[in-house]
């Protein structure tokens, strides 16, 4: 456990020692910022909002940014080591490969979070100067860091089978999305797979959470997704010795 | 070998064969390394010393083969062996944006030393390896021979059984190389070693013994000392001649007691080194060969053979 906190210490402290982490804070805070308020304040078409943050957890935009950003704060978890050669000095380390594998993760996990908690004044603002319900605004921050989460874990095993961290974004960006949006296309097949893709699919796990409802099979969801490709990640990494 | 000093054995590698994609990288190695004693493996680059490094390291499993550290397998037993393992890869890859006594920190906890014994062993290898007034750089802004100093600090932060160090003395200039290499007799005393070079005076001057690798396979080993020994069996002289090539090989080989020929082409000058047996002075008969077919005898000199020579003769016979 030890080797795990220390290989997640030492990325956390990459993620907030480079520019990187405040330049994609900013403008994820101008992103949402943005969502957030268009949501509150009364305008013609919405004369009476709603003290909530529903705008913020549905808008494409912000699940749109958790699949850009995923990618991005992952794509040199592994890539990098590989690409400097530093991985040579880590497999050599008595590290087991799952190890590096879970703390690399959980740093971007962390940073992903830390990222989130900076929106909490957004609600923080509802509550002074209005009588939100509490539980959607949990939920739908329940929902968005399991999203993320599983999205971070596709990113790690992108970021495992490649030395180049921009193809290792790319395909992860593919990836999330294609996984998103899956169940768009449940209308295109029919029976048994047009279930299968219905359930495959993020979004319709997704949604739920963003309108106030915690359902187990929607957790139970994301939490197998991220064990999935975190697995495959670790086999990836250990597939690398055979090479 | 006898059964006393087999048990002695640190590491034990056995018919180690890797392969890349069909051509093998190095092929049924064998060798041992007993406690306490500094192997190196010499060869040119290329010849499978990193491989035989990467697999000793647990870096990567042998295509075929198996090989023990401390009686541990290093495929089976990994972690085991990696415990016990300080490894220098021959690029000195380090994070470069981590200032050095964190990176230190930061291998130490991969090793699993507890923080107290991290923190008291990273003051004596930065002492060790004279980074005292770099303890707080970036890595990235080191020079490569204060990288390379941070390479083996790490490799030695955990007191390891067994250092592996992958040419190192590469790429720094001729001062650090000095100091380098005394560091490493330093540490002698204390831990078996294994390093790999392409230079010869390097091996000489730091290994107890020296297994030459060329294209993947060991072609000699010895100490050093015994290996000049051994060649000194031969002399070499060194002719050149004005004539055919092909033709002055043919009828250098045949004269009896020569033992090899081969031709250089020096500047334009046509160059034979000959090796003869020992004791044996060939000279006239070489020089009889060389004017009874009507080619031109231009020098001839005596030369008794370096190790240099030696490692030239085992890594360029491809050339001949």
């Amino acid at each position: 456990m030890r080797t795990v906190q220390a290989v997640a210490w030492k990325e956390i402290q990459v993620y907030f020692g480079t520019p990187i982490a405040y330049i994609v804070g900013m403008i994820f805070l101008v992103v949402t910022g943005i969502i957030f308020a268009s949501g509150v304040v009364p305008s013609e078409n919405n004369p009476f909002p709603e003290a909530a943050l529903t705008a913020f957890f549905q808008s494409r935009w912000t699940i749109f940014f958790v699949i850009l950003l995923a990618p991005t704060l992952t794509m040199r978890l592994i890539s990098e080591e590989q690409k400097m050669g530093t991985i040579e000095l880590l497999l050599t380390s008595p590290v087991r490969d799952w190890e590096i594998i879970v703390g690399k993760y959980l740093a971007s996990l962390a940073f992903l979070v830390a990222l989130l908690a900076l929106t909490l004044y957004y609600p923080l603002m509802l509550f002074i100067f209005a009588e939100p319900d509490p539980g959607p605004i949990f939920s739908g921050y329940l929902g968005l860091v399991l999203f993320g989460a599983s999205a971070l874990a596709i990113g790690m095993l992108t970021s495992t089978i490649t030395s180049n961290q921009i193809v290792a974004a790319i395909v992860g960006i593919g990836l999330i999305g294609a996984l998103f949006v899956v169940d768009f296309s449940s209308d295109l097949v029919e029976g048994v797979a047009s279930v299968l893709v219905n359930e495959i699919g993020s979004y319709a796990h997704y949604e739920d959470f963003s309108r106030g409802v915690i359902d187990t099979k929607h957790v139970v969801y994301f939490l197998s997704v991220t064990a999935v490709f975190l697995f495959l990640a670790i086999r990836a990494l250990e597939f690398r010795r055979w090479r | 070998m006898d059964d006393q000093s087999t048990s002695d054995l640190m590491i034990q590698a056995n018919d180690l064969t890797h392969f890349y994609g069909p051509q093998p990288a190095i092929e049924d190695v064998n060798f041992g390394v007993k406690k306490g004693e500094i192997l190196g493996f010499l060869g040119p680059n290329g010849a499978g010393k990193t491989t035989t490094m990467r697999i000793i390291t647990g870096y990567m499993p042998p295509t075929q083969g198996k090989v023990t550290l401390a009686d541990y397998d290093v495929v089976e037993q990994s972690l085991d062996v990696r415990k016990r393992i300080g490894y220098l890869p021959e690029t000195v890859p380090l994070h470069t944006e981590m200032q050095v006594t964190n990176y230190l920190k930061y291998m130490g906890t991969l090793r699993g030393m507890p923080s107290r014994l991290i923190k008291r062993r990273i003051g004596e290898v930065i002492e060790v390896c004279r980074l005292q007034d770099y303890h707080k750089t970036i890595i990235g802004k080191l020079s490569k021979g204060f990288r390379q100093r941070v390479g083996i600090a790490q490799a030695i932060l955990h007191e390891p059984e067994v250092l592996v160090l992958d040419e190192p003395t590469i790429g720094i200039d001729p001062i650090q190389v000095v100091e380098t290499r005394q560091l490493i007799r330093d540490l002698r005393s204390e831990r078996t070693v294994v390093l790999s070079s392409h230079i010869l005076p390097e091996v000489n001057v730091i290994c107890d013994r020296v297994l030459i690798i060329h294209e993947g396979r060991i072609v000699a080993e010895d100490s050093p000392s015994n290996l000049a020994q051994r060649l000194q069996g031969v002399d070499q002289l060194q002719v050149e001649v004005g004539g055919p090539v092909q033709q002055v090989l043919a009828a250098l080989r045949g004269v009896p007691g020569v033992t090899e020929v081969t031709h250089r082409n020096q500047q334009g000058r046509n160059i034979f080194i000959v090796q003869v047996q020992r004791g044996q002075d060939l000279r006239d008969e070489i020089s009889r060969v060389v004017v009874s077919n009507e080619w031109s005898l231009l020098s001839m000199q005596l030369v008794s053979m370096s190790l240099e020579d030696i490692f030239l003769r085992l890594t360029t016979h491809e050339e001949l």
